[in-house]
Protein backbone atom coordinates (compact mmCIF):
# COMPACT_ATOMS: atom_id res chain seq x y z
CA UNK A 1 0.00 0.00 0.00
CA UNK A 2 1.34 3.43 -0.84
CA UNK A 3 0.70 6.83 0.62
CA UNK A 4 -2.25 8.53 -0.99
CA UNK A 5 -0.62 11.32 -2.95
CA UNK A 6 -3.16 11.73 -5.73
CA UNK A 7 -6.00 12.86 -3.46
CA UNK A 8 -6.96 16.51 -3.95
CA UNK A 9 -5.45 18.83 -1.35
CA UNK A 10 -7.87 18.92 1.54
CA UNK A 11 -8.77 22.51 2.33
CA UNK A 12 -9.74 23.25 5.94
CA UNK A 13 -13.39 22.49 6.54
CA UNK A 14 -15.59 22.97 9.56
CA UNK A 15 -18.97 21.25 9.66
CA UNK A 16 -21.84 21.59 12.15
CA UNK A 17 -21.61 18.90 14.84
CA UNK A 18 -24.14 17.06 16.97
CA UNK A 19 -25.01 17.77 20.57
CA UNK A 20 -23.49 15.33 23.07
CA UNK A 21 -26.07 13.52 25.18
CA UNK A 22 -24.15 11.48 27.74
CA UNK A 23 -26.66 11.83 30.57
CA UNK A 24 -29.31 9.96 28.61
CA UNK A 25 -27.26 6.77 28.28
CA UNK A 26 -26.27 3.96 30.61
CA UNK A 27 -22.61 3.74 31.64
CA UNK A 28 -20.37 1.10 30.07
CA UNK A 29 -19.31 -0.09 33.53
CA UNK A 30 -22.41 -1.28 35.38
CA UNK A 31 -21.64 -4.13 37.82
CA UNK A 32 -25.25 -5.36 38.24
CA UNK A 33 -25.10 -6.33 34.53
CA UNK A 34 -22.28 -8.78 35.06
CA UNK A 35 -21.08 -9.01 31.49
CA UNK A 36 -19.97 -5.37 31.56
CA UNK A 37 -17.10 -6.31 33.93
CA UNK A 38 -14.61 -7.33 31.25
CA UNK A 39 -16.21 -5.37 28.45
CA UNK A 40 -15.89 -1.73 29.46
CA UNK A 41 -12.91 0.45 28.63
CA UNK A 42 -11.07 1.49 31.78
CA UNK A 43 -9.41 4.58 30.35
CA UNK A 44 -11.40 7.77 29.89
CA UNK A 45 -12.81 8.23 26.41
CA UNK A 46 -10.99 10.85 24.33
CA UNK A 47 -13.00 13.67 22.85
CA UNK A 48 -13.52 13.25 19.10
CA UNK A 49 -14.50 16.57 17.53
CA UNK A 50 -17.22 16.11 14.92
CA UNK A 51 -15.65 16.37 11.51
CA UNK A 52 -16.69 15.12 8.09
CA UNK A 53 -16.52 11.40 8.85
CA UNK A 54 -18.65 11.84 11.96
CA UNK A 55 -21.38 14.05 10.46
CA UNK A 56 -21.89 11.78 7.46
CA UNK A 57 -23.11 8.19 7.47
CA UNK A 58 -24.39 5.39 5.28
CA UNK A 59 -27.45 6.10 3.15
CA UNK A 60 -29.62 3.03 2.63
CA UNK A 61 -32.03 2.76 -0.25
CA UNK A 62 -35.27 0.88 -0.84
CA UNK A 63 -33.37 -1.62 -2.97
CA UNK A 64 -32.11 -3.23 0.21
CA UNK A 65 -35.55 -3.62 1.83
CA UNK A 66 -37.90 -6.46 0.88
CA UNK A 67 -41.67 -5.90 0.61
CA UNK A 68 -42.44 -7.95 3.72
CA UNK A 69 -39.42 -6.98 5.77
CA UNK A 70 -41.58 -4.73 7.97
CA UNK A 71 -44.16 -7.47 8.66
CA UNK A 72 -42.77 -10.17 10.93
CA UNK A 73 -46.08 -12.06 10.78
CA UNK A 74 -45.87 -12.72 7.02
CA UNK A 75 -42.33 -13.92 6.51
CA UNK A 76 -43.15 -17.65 6.68
CA UNK A 77 -45.87 -19.84 5.21
CA UNK A 78 -48.21 -19.47 8.18
CA UNK A 79 -48.96 -16.92 10.88
CA UNK A 80 -46.93 -16.95 14.08
CA UNK A 81 -48.48 -17.68 17.48
CA UNK A 82 -49.20 -14.81 19.83
CA UNK A 83 -50.84 -11.43 20.09
CA UNK A 84 -50.51 -9.59 16.77
CA UNK A 85 -49.37 -6.00 17.28
CA UNK A 86 -48.53 -2.91 15.28
CA UNK A 87 -45.48 -0.95 16.45
CA UNK A 88 -45.17 2.45 14.88
CA UNK A 89 -43.82 5.90 15.54
CA UNK A 90 -41.44 8.55 14.35
CA UNK A 91 -37.70 8.89 14.33
CA UNK A 92 -36.80 12.45 15.34
CA UNK A 93 -33.66 14.27 16.30
CA UNK A 94 -33.25 16.14 19.55
CA UNK A 95 -33.81 19.36 17.62
CA UNK A 96 -37.36 18.12 16.94
CA UNK A 97 -36.81 17.44 13.25
CA UNK A 98 -37.98 14.18 11.67
CA UNK A 99 -35.25 11.84 10.43
CA UNK A 100 -36.48 10.76 6.98
CA UNK A 101 -35.40 7.83 4.80
CA UNK A 102 -33.29 6.19 7.49
CA UNK A 103 -32.87 2.51 8.19
CA UNK A 104 -34.65 0.96 11.21
CA UNK A 105 -33.91 -2.67 12.06
CA UNK A 106 -35.68 -4.74 14.73
CA UNK A 107 -35.25 -8.16 16.26
CA UNK A 108 -37.11 -9.93 19.02
CA UNK A 109 -38.12 -13.14 20.77
CA UNK A 110 -41.30 -14.98 19.80
CA UNK A 111 -44.51 -14.83 21.82
CA UNK A 112 -43.10 -17.34 24.31
CA UNK A 113 -39.86 -15.44 24.79
CA UNK A 114 -37.58 -17.59 22.61
CA UNK A 115 -35.20 -16.27 19.96
CA UNK A 116 -34.49 -18.12 16.76
CA UNK A 117 -30.79 -18.25 17.57
CA UNK A 118 -28.41 -21.18 18.11
CA UNK A 119 -27.44 -20.11 21.61
CA UNK A 120 -31.02 -19.60 22.86
CA UNK A 121 -32.05 -23.00 24.22
CA UNK A 122 -34.23 -22.43 27.25
CA UNK A 123 -37.26 -24.76 27.32
CA UNK A 124 -39.75 -22.67 25.41
CA UNK A 125 -40.76 -23.75 21.91
CA UNK A 126 -39.59 -22.10 18.73
CA UNK A 127 -42.36 -20.97 16.42
CA UNK A 128 -41.91 -22.33 12.89
CA UNK A 129 -43.69 -19.24 11.58
CA UNK A 130 -41.61 -16.62 13.34
CA UNK A 131 -38.06 -15.52 12.56
CA UNK A 132 -38.17 -12.35 14.65
CA UNK A 133 -36.30 -9.88 12.43
CA UNK A 134 -37.54 -6.88 10.45
CA UNK A 135 -36.28 -3.77 8.72
CA UNK A 136 -37.77 -0.70 7.15
CA UNK A 137 -36.95 2.84 6.09
CA UNK A 138 -38.57 5.86 7.69
CA UNK A 139 -40.73 7.87 5.30
CA UNK A 140 -40.32 11.56 4.45
CA UNK A 141 -41.82 12.50 7.86
CA UNK A 142 -39.60 10.09 9.79
CA UNK A 143 -42.41 7.55 10.30
CA UNK A 144 -41.86 3.81 10.61
CA UNK A 145 -44.31 0.92 11.09
CA UNK A 146 -43.85 -2.76 11.88
CA UNK A 147 -46.37 -5.58 12.26
CA UNK A 148 -45.26 -8.33 14.60
CA UNK A 149 -46.33 -10.33 17.65
CA UNK A 150 -45.89 -9.22 21.21
CA UNK A 151 -42.66 -10.83 22.45
CA UNK A 152 -42.58 -12.84 25.67
CA UNK A 153 -40.32 -12.23 28.65
CA UNK A 154 -37.36 -14.61 28.86
CA UNK A 155 -35.00 -15.84 31.54
CA UNK A 156 -31.24 -15.25 31.63
CA UNK A 157 -28.48 -16.05 34.05
CA UNK A 158 -27.32 -12.62 35.19
CA UNK A 159 -28.74 -12.89 38.71
CA UNK A 160 -31.03 -15.14 40.72
CA UNK A 161 -34.34 -15.68 38.90
CA UNK A 162 -33.45 -13.09 36.27
CA UNK A 163 -36.02 -12.33 33.55
CA UNK A 164 -35.82 -9.74 30.82
CA UNK A 165 -38.91 -7.56 30.50
CA UNK A 166 -40.58 -8.08 27.10
CA UNK A 167 -38.75 -5.93 24.55
CA UNK A 168 -38.00 -5.38 20.89
CA UNK A 169 -34.42 -4.56 19.90
CA UNK A 170 -34.15 -1.51 17.63
CA UNK A 171 -31.18 -0.41 15.52
CA UNK A 172 -31.14 3.10 14.03
CA UNK A 173 -28.71 4.79 11.71
CA UNK A 174 -30.16 8.29 11.51
CA UNK A 175 -28.28 10.32 8.95
CA UNK A 176 -24.83 10.50 10.54
CA UNK A 177 -22.25 8.34 12.24
CA UNK A 178 -22.80 10.28 15.47
CA UNK A 179 -26.52 9.45 15.50
CA UNK A 180 -26.10 5.66 15.37
CA UNK A 181 -28.17 4.08 18.14
CA UNK A 182 -29.06 0.57 19.22
CA UNK A 183 -31.70 0.35 21.90
CA UNK A 184 -34.72 -1.64 23.13
CA UNK A 185 -38.41 -0.80 23.20
CA UNK A 186 -40.42 -1.96 26.23
CA UNK A 187 -44.15 -2.33 26.90
CA UNK A 188 -46.17 -0.30 29.43
CA UNK A 189 -46.44 -1.41 33.06
CA UNK A 190 -44.08 -4.36 32.86
CA UNK A 191 -43.65 -5.85 36.36
CA UNK A 192 -40.12 -6.98 35.45
CA UNK A 193 -38.52 -3.55 35.12
CA UNK A 194 -37.43 -3.32 38.76
CA UNK A 195 -35.11 -6.35 38.65
CA UNK A 196 -33.70 -5.67 35.17
CA UNK A 197 -30.15 -4.29 35.17
CA UNK A 198 -30.41 -3.01 31.61
CA UNK A 199 -33.37 -0.89 32.59
CA UNK A 200 -31.80 0.19 35.89
CA UNK A 201 -28.49 1.07 34.23
CA UNK A 202 -30.12 4.13 32.71
CA UNK A 203 -29.36 6.72 35.38
CA UNK A 204 -32.43 8.91 34.98
CA UNK A 205 -35.97 7.61 35.54
CA UNK A 206 -37.40 10.01 32.96
CA UNK A 207 -34.91 8.68 30.42
CA UNK A 208 -35.94 5.07 31.20
CA UNK A 209 -39.56 5.96 30.52
CA UNK A 210 -38.53 7.09 27.04
CA UNK A 211 -37.96 3.40 26.20
CA UNK A 212 -41.59 2.48 26.94
CA UNK A 213 -44.08 2.41 24.09
CA UNK A 214 -47.59 3.77 24.61
CA UNK A 215 -50.71 1.76 23.90
CA UNK A 216 -52.28 3.53 20.92
CA UNK A 217 -56.02 2.92 20.70
CA UNK A 218 -56.35 5.20 17.69
CA UNK A 219 -53.98 3.07 15.65
CA UNK A 220 -55.35 -0.22 16.98
CA UNK A 221 -57.18 -2.00 14.17
CA UNK A 222 -60.59 -3.55 14.97
CA UNK A 223 -60.68 -7.35 14.81
CA UNK A 224 -57.01 -7.41 13.88
CA UNK A 225 -54.20 -5.93 16.03
CA UNK A 226 -53.33 -3.81 19.06
CA UNK A 227 -51.09 -0.85 18.33
CA UNK A 228 -48.19 0.59 20.29
CA UNK A 229 -46.64 3.97 19.49
CA UNK A 230 -43.00 4.70 20.17
CA UNK A 231 -41.00 7.70 19.01
CA UNK A 232 -37.24 7.42 18.91
CA UNK A 233 -35.09 10.50 19.40
CA UNK A 234 -31.56 10.59 17.99
CA UNK A 235 -28.98 13.24 18.72
CA UNK A 236 -29.72 16.69 17.40
CA UNK A 237 -27.63 19.47 15.92
CA UNK A 238 -25.25 21.31 18.19
CA UNK A 239 -26.72 24.66 17.33
CA UNK A 240 -30.47 25.05 17.43
CA UNK A 241 -32.72 28.08 17.85
CA UNK A 242 -33.41 26.71 21.34
CA UNK A 243 -29.80 26.83 22.45
CA UNK A 244 -30.61 28.90 25.53
CA UNK A 245 -33.07 26.29 26.80
CA UNK A 246 -31.80 24.40 29.85
CA UNK A 247 -30.56 21.00 28.79
CA UNK A 248 -29.56 18.30 31.21
CA UNK A 249 -28.82 15.74 28.54
CA UNK B 1 -37.47 19.75 22.45
CA UNK B 2 -37.55 15.93 22.64
CA UNK B 3 -34.85 14.20 24.64
CA UNK B 4 -32.54 11.53 23.30
CA UNK B 5 -33.63 7.90 23.55
CA UNK B 6 -31.20 5.97 25.77
CA UNK B 7 -28.96 3.26 24.36
CA UNK B 8 -29.35 -0.42 25.30
CA UNK B 9 -27.11 -3.40 24.62
CA UNK B 10 -27.42 -5.43 21.40
CA UNK B 11 -27.57 -8.48 23.68
CA UNK B 12 -26.47 -12.00 22.76
CA UNK B 13 -28.88 -12.43 19.84
CA UNK B 14 -27.66 -9.49 17.75
CA UNK B 15 -27.11 -11.69 14.69
CA UNK B 16 -30.85 -12.04 14.16
CA UNK B 17 -31.38 -8.35 13.48
CA UNK B 18 -27.98 -7.00 12.44
CA UNK B 19 -27.17 -8.97 9.32
CA UNK B 20 -23.58 -9.01 8.15
CA UNK B 21 -22.82 -6.58 5.35
CA UNK B 22 -19.05 -6.93 5.11
CA UNK B 23 -18.52 -5.31 1.69
CA UNK B 24 -17.98 -1.54 1.86
CA UNK B 25 -16.70 -1.90 -1.69
CA UNK B 26 -17.73 -4.36 -4.39
CA UNK B 27 -15.73 -7.54 -4.52
CA UNK B 28 -13.00 -7.04 -7.13
CA UNK B 29 -13.02 -3.22 -6.74
CA UNK B 30 -9.68 -1.66 -7.73
CA UNK B 31 -7.46 -1.38 -4.68
CA UNK B 32 -9.86 -3.56 -2.70
CA UNK B 33 -8.45 -4.81 0.59
CA UNK B 34 -9.51 -6.75 3.64
CA UNK B 35 -9.38 -5.40 7.15
CA UNK B 36 -9.34 -8.29 9.56
CA UNK B 37 -9.04 -8.36 13.31
CA UNK B 38 -10.03 -9.93 16.59
CA UNK B 39 -11.98 -8.32 19.40
CA UNK B 40 -10.70 -9.11 22.92
CA UNK B 41 -12.22 -8.55 26.35
CA UNK B 42 -10.43 -7.51 29.55
CA UNK B 43 -9.27 -11.07 30.26
CA UNK B 44 -7.72 -11.30 26.79
CA UNK B 45 -10.47 -13.66 25.64
CA UNK B 46 -11.88 -13.24 22.13
CA UNK B 47 -15.42 -11.85 22.08
CA UNK B 48 -17.63 -14.09 19.90
CA UNK B 49 -20.75 -11.93 20.31
CA UNK B 50 -19.68 -8.51 19.11
CA UNK B 51 -20.30 -6.63 15.89
CA UNK B 52 -17.95 -4.22 14.16
CA UNK B 53 -19.20 -1.44 11.87
CA UNK B 54 -16.96 0.72 9.71
CA UNK B 55 -17.63 4.08 8.04
CA UNK B 56 -15.19 5.95 5.84
CA UNK B 57 -14.55 8.29 2.93
CA UNK B 58 -13.92 7.03 -0.59
CA UNK B 59 -10.39 6.88 -2.03
CA UNK B 60 -10.59 10.61 -2.86
CA UNK B 61 -11.67 11.55 0.67
CA UNK B 62 -15.28 12.23 -0.39
CA UNK B 63 -18.59 11.10 1.06
CA UNK B 64 -21.77 10.19 -0.77
CA UNK B 65 -23.76 12.22 1.73
CA UNK B 66 -25.59 15.58 1.76
CA UNK B 67 -23.60 16.79 4.80
CA UNK B 68 -20.40 16.85 2.77
CA UNK B 69 -20.18 20.58 1.91
CA UNK B 70 -18.20 19.76 -1.23
CA UNK B 71 -21.32 17.96 -2.49
CA UNK B 72 -22.39 14.34 -2.18
CA UNK B 73 -20.48 12.27 -4.68
CA UNK B 74 -21.21 8.70 -5.57
CA UNK B 75 -18.28 6.40 -6.03
CA UNK B 76 -19.48 3.43 -8.13
CA UNK B 77 -19.25 0.11 -6.35
CA UNK B 78 -18.37 1.81 -3.08
CA UNK B 79 -20.65 2.32 -0.09
CA UNK B 80 -18.20 3.27 2.67
CA UNK B 81 -20.13 1.24 5.25
CA UNK B 82 -19.57 -2.34 6.31
CA UNK B 83 -20.44 -4.47 9.27
CA UNK B 84 -19.40 -7.87 10.44
CA UNK B 85 -20.28 -9.83 13.53
CA UNK B 86 -17.35 -11.57 15.20
CA UNK B 87 -17.15 -15.35 14.79
CA UNK B 88 -16.54 -18.02 17.45
CA UNK B 89 -12.89 -16.89 17.60
CA UNK B 90 -13.76 -13.21 18.01
CA UNK B 91 -12.66 -12.44 14.45
CA UNK B 92 -14.24 -10.02 11.99
CA UNK B 93 -13.38 -8.97 8.44
CA UNK B 94 -14.56 -6.20 6.14
CA UNK B 95 -13.71 -5.56 2.51
CA UNK B 96 -13.13 -1.97 1.43
CA UNK B 97 -10.86 0.48 -0.37
CA UNK B 98 -8.41 2.76 1.34
CA UNK B 99 -9.96 6.15 2.16
CA UNK B 100 -8.29 9.34 0.99
CA UNK B 101 -7.32 12.22 3.23
CA UNK B 102 -10.38 14.01 4.63
CA UNK B 103 -10.41 17.75 5.31
CA UNK B 104 -10.57 18.85 8.93
CA UNK B 105 -11.04 22.28 10.52
CA UNK B 106 -7.31 23.07 10.49
CA UNK B 107 -6.06 21.08 7.50
CA UNK B 108 -6.27 17.51 6.29
CA UNK B 109 -6.92 14.51 8.49
CA UNK B 110 -4.89 11.40 7.75
CA UNK B 111 -6.81 8.61 5.98
CA UNK B 112 -8.92 6.92 8.63
CA UNK B 113 -11.92 4.68 9.20
CA UNK B 114 -14.42 5.29 12.00
CA UNK B 115 -15.19 2.02 13.80
CA UNK B 116 -18.18 1.25 16.03
CA UNK B 117 -18.20 -1.78 18.28
CA UNK B 118 -21.37 -3.23 19.80
CA UNK B 119 -21.54 -6.36 21.96
CA UNK B 120 -23.39 -8.29 24.58
CA UNK B 121 -22.22 -6.76 27.84
CA UNK B 122 -21.90 -3.27 26.35
CA UNK B 123 -24.77 -0.97 27.21
CA UNK B 124 -23.77 1.37 24.42
CA UNK B 125 -21.42 1.26 21.48
CA UNK B 126 -17.81 2.28 21.70
CA UNK B 127 -16.08 4.13 18.88
CA UNK B 128 -12.51 4.03 17.72
CA UNK B 129 -10.57 5.05 14.61
CA UNK B 130 -8.33 3.01 12.36
CA UNK B 131 -5.29 4.66 10.75
CA UNK B 132 -2.86 3.23 8.21
CA UNK B 133 0.78 2.35 8.91
CA UNK B 134 2.24 3.83 5.70
CA UNK B 135 0.86 7.34 6.30
CA UNK B 136 3.46 8.45 8.87
CA UNK B 137 3.63 12.09 7.73
CA UNK B 138 -0.14 12.50 7.45
CA UNK B 139 -0.65 10.85 10.83
CA UNK B 140 1.81 13.21 12.48
CA UNK B 141 -0.34 16.13 11.29
CA UNK B 142 -3.68 14.49 12.08
CA UNK B 143 -5.73 16.51 14.62
CA UNK B 144 -7.17 13.45 16.39
CA UNK B 145 -3.93 11.51 16.63
CA UNK B 146 -1.86 14.49 17.68
CA UNK B 147 -4.20 15.06 20.62
CA UNK B 148 -3.13 11.65 21.97
CA UNK B 149 0.24 12.20 23.64
CA UNK B 150 0.99 8.64 24.79
CA UNK B 151 2.74 6.68 22.00
CA UNK B 152 1.39 3.32 23.12
CA UNK B 153 -2.17 4.64 23.22
CA UNK B 154 -1.80 6.19 19.79
CA UNK B 155 -0.42 2.93 18.40
CA UNK B 156 -3.65 1.13 19.31
CA UNK B 157 -5.28 3.06 16.44
CA UNK B 158 -2.76 1.84 13.90
CA UNK B 159 -3.64 -1.03 11.58
CA UNK B 160 -0.82 -3.39 10.59
CA UNK B 161 -0.09 -4.38 6.99
CA UNK B 162 -1.21 -7.91 6.12
CA UNK B 163 -1.07 -10.08 2.98
CA UNK B 164 -4.46 -9.05 1.66
CA UNK B 165 -4.89 -5.71 3.42
CA UNK B 166 -4.57 -4.79 7.06
CA UNK B 167 -4.99 -6.22 10.51
CA UNK B 168 -6.76 -4.22 13.25
CA UNK B 169 -7.38 -5.87 16.60
CA UNK B 170 -9.58 -4.22 19.21
CA UNK B 171 -8.86 -4.64 22.92
CA UNK B 172 -11.85 -3.44 24.88
CA UNK B 173 -10.08 -3.45 28.25
CA UNK B 174 -6.75 -4.18 29.89
CA UNK B 175 -3.17 -4.26 28.58
CA UNK B 176 -3.01 -2.61 25.16
CA UNK B 177 -6.54 -1.26 25.63
CA UNK B 178 -7.66 0.40 22.41
CA UNK B 179 -8.25 4.13 22.57
CA UNK B 180 -11.98 4.80 22.41
CA UNK B 181 -13.57 8.14 21.64
CA UNK B 182 -16.33 10.20 23.10
CA UNK B 183 -18.05 10.89 19.83
FE1 LIG C 1 -33.41 -9.45 23.89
Amino acid sequence: MTENTDAPAAAPLTVPGFRRDHAAHPPLDYPPYRSTALRHPTRPLKLLPHMLTEVTGPVFGHDRIGDLDHDLTRQRSGEPQGQRIIVHGRVLDAGGRPVPHSLVEVWQANAGGRYRHVIDNWPCPLDPNFDGAGRTLTDADGRYRFVTVRPGAYPWRNHDNAWRPAHIHFSLFGTSFTQRLVTQMYFPDDPLFGQDPMWNAIPDEAARQRLVARYDHGATEPQWALAFAWDIVLRGPETTPFEQEADDD
Amino acid sequence: MPRTTPSQTVGPFLHIGLADDPYAADEGAPGGLWIRGTVYDGAGAPMPDAIVETWQADPDGRFDHPADPRGARTSPGFRGFARCATDADGAYSVFTRKPGAVPGPAGPQAPHIDVSLFARGMLRRVVTRLYFPEDAAARAADPVLSAITDDRERDTLLARAADDGYRFDIRVQGPGETVFFDV
